[in-house]
């Protein structure tokens, strides 16, 4: 079987991939805990409120929300920005999931991989459900 | 109690979920649901936002350690993805559907039947019968690392396995747990993968079943993120030391205490939801 020089082996192809999700998972923490202390520092002392559910405010149901409140350098935002970054590091690595196999030219599991890729993105940008 | 307090107390709680989760196999999620909702008196919906929030940070994190151990196989996980994936969509949709209630008591039995899992010992299947030959064509059996060489295997029954794992995808989807236990019965019980491959290719697909149904819900506003913030910071810490710990410990006792917690929790979860506290 012929195989392009470029190809990763599978070997390799979960050595990225274990970066891909470290940094991801790494990236996002650090930027939940900035946002974490700025919003204890201003609501620290207000008394909680999770009891009856209210649902969040529009601004931090949406990719495009969630972005302008953190441009805004909006507390909750900044948090939520955080929780969107890892949100999209599976995503992320189903995306190279899809060229690793499109490299080592193996259709089937193109398709496959593209399937779930769909999905994802589908929920993320909140297809109605 | 003000924000500040409370915020405290559920990093702390979500630590020792996550650490016990990780040394157990059987997740944090499992634990962080009845936590904030019955230690803490949060609405079901915003607990299982949180919930999910933290198994893809766990999966994620936990994924460096398991990769390097050379078990997990990317063919049959990312196959059975689409089912997850898809489960977790239908999951997810039905939990806007029903009512909090009905929740609450799924959840209980779900806690019930994983204490249930945790208590059998785990079995070393033989592997005499033909495998499966769509797997065969899919070119899933591969082999693992064994103190005496590489072992190879191969699946059975792909096309059963596949349905249980959009069983499990669905509860993930409806209850915001990672569902681990499920997914690895699908694998090591009905496609009678290796356990050691099972498990750590169940944790590789959590995260994306997960980041599946998140989306769902930060789109519907379950996600807060002044309750996520502490729940995800805490179950990844709490998880990553349980990780490092790991490594040769024996663990069947912590298993058994661990299993009466959740076992219990089921029961308080089931009997909470039926006089209506939910």
């Amino acid at each position: 079987m012929h195989k392009p020089f470029h190809a990763w082996n599978d070997e390799q192809v979960d050595r990225i991939i274990s970066t891909i999700l470290r940094n991801g998972v790494a990236v996002a923490a650090l930027v939940v805990l900035v946002g974490g202390i700025l919003y204890l520092l201003r609501y620290g002392t207000t008394p909680p409120d999770y009891r009856v559910f209210r649902g969040e405010p529009a601004d931090l149901r949406s990719v495009s929300g969630i972005i302008r409140d953190v441009l805004s350098f909006r507390r909750r935002g900044v948090i939520q920005f955080g929780l969107l970054l890892l949100i999209a590091t599976p995503v992320v690595r189903v995306a190279f999931s899809v060229l690793a196999f499109a490299l080592q030219r193996d259709r089937t599991y193109v398709i496959v991989t593209l399937i779930v890729f769909a999905v994802l993105i589908y929920s993320l940008i909140g297809g109605g459900l | 109690m003000n924000v500040f307090e409370f915020t405290l107390l559920i990093w702390l709680g979500s630590v020792v979920a996550g650490f016990l989760g990780s040394l157990t196999g059987l997740g944090g999620g499992v634990v962080i649901i009845p936590l904030l909702t019955l230690v803490f008196g949060a609405d079901i919906r915003y607990a299982i936002g949180a919930s999910l929030v933290s198994v893809i940070a766990t999966s994620s994190g936990a994924a460096v350690a398991y990769v390097k151990e050379g078990f997990s196989n990317i063919r049959i996980g990312m196959f059975l993805e689409m089912a997850t994936t898809l489960g977790a969509l239908a999951g997810a949709a039905l939990a806007a559907r029903i009512s909090t209630t009905l929740i609450a008591v799924i959840f209980g039995m779900v806690l019930i039947y994983s204490a249930y899992l945790s208590s059998r010992p785990e079995r070393n299947q033989s592997n005499d019968e033909p495998p499966d030959p769509l797997a065969m064509r899919l070119r899933m059996g591969a082999s693992y690392p064994t103190p005496e060489g590489p072992m190879t295997y191969h699946i059975h029954a792909l096309p059963a396995g596949f349905s249980v794992m959009f069983v499990a995808g669905s509860l993930s989807g409806l209850l915001g747990i990672g569902s681990g236990a499920v997914k690895v019965l699908a694998m090591d019980q009905v496609m009678r993968i290796p356990f050691k491959v099972s498990t750590t290719t169940s944790n590789f697909m959590i995260g994306v079943t997960a980041a599946a149904s998140a989306g769902v819900y930060l789109n519907r506003g379950y996600i807060d993120p002044g309750l996520a913030m502490p729940v995800m910071l805490g179950v990844l810490l709490g998880s990553l030391s349980g990780t490092r710990i790991l490594v040769g410990a024996k663990t069947r006792l912590l298993r058994i205490i661990f299993g009466v917690v959740i076992l219990v929790l089921g029961i308080e979860m089931i009997y909470n939801g039926l006089t209506g506290r939910f």
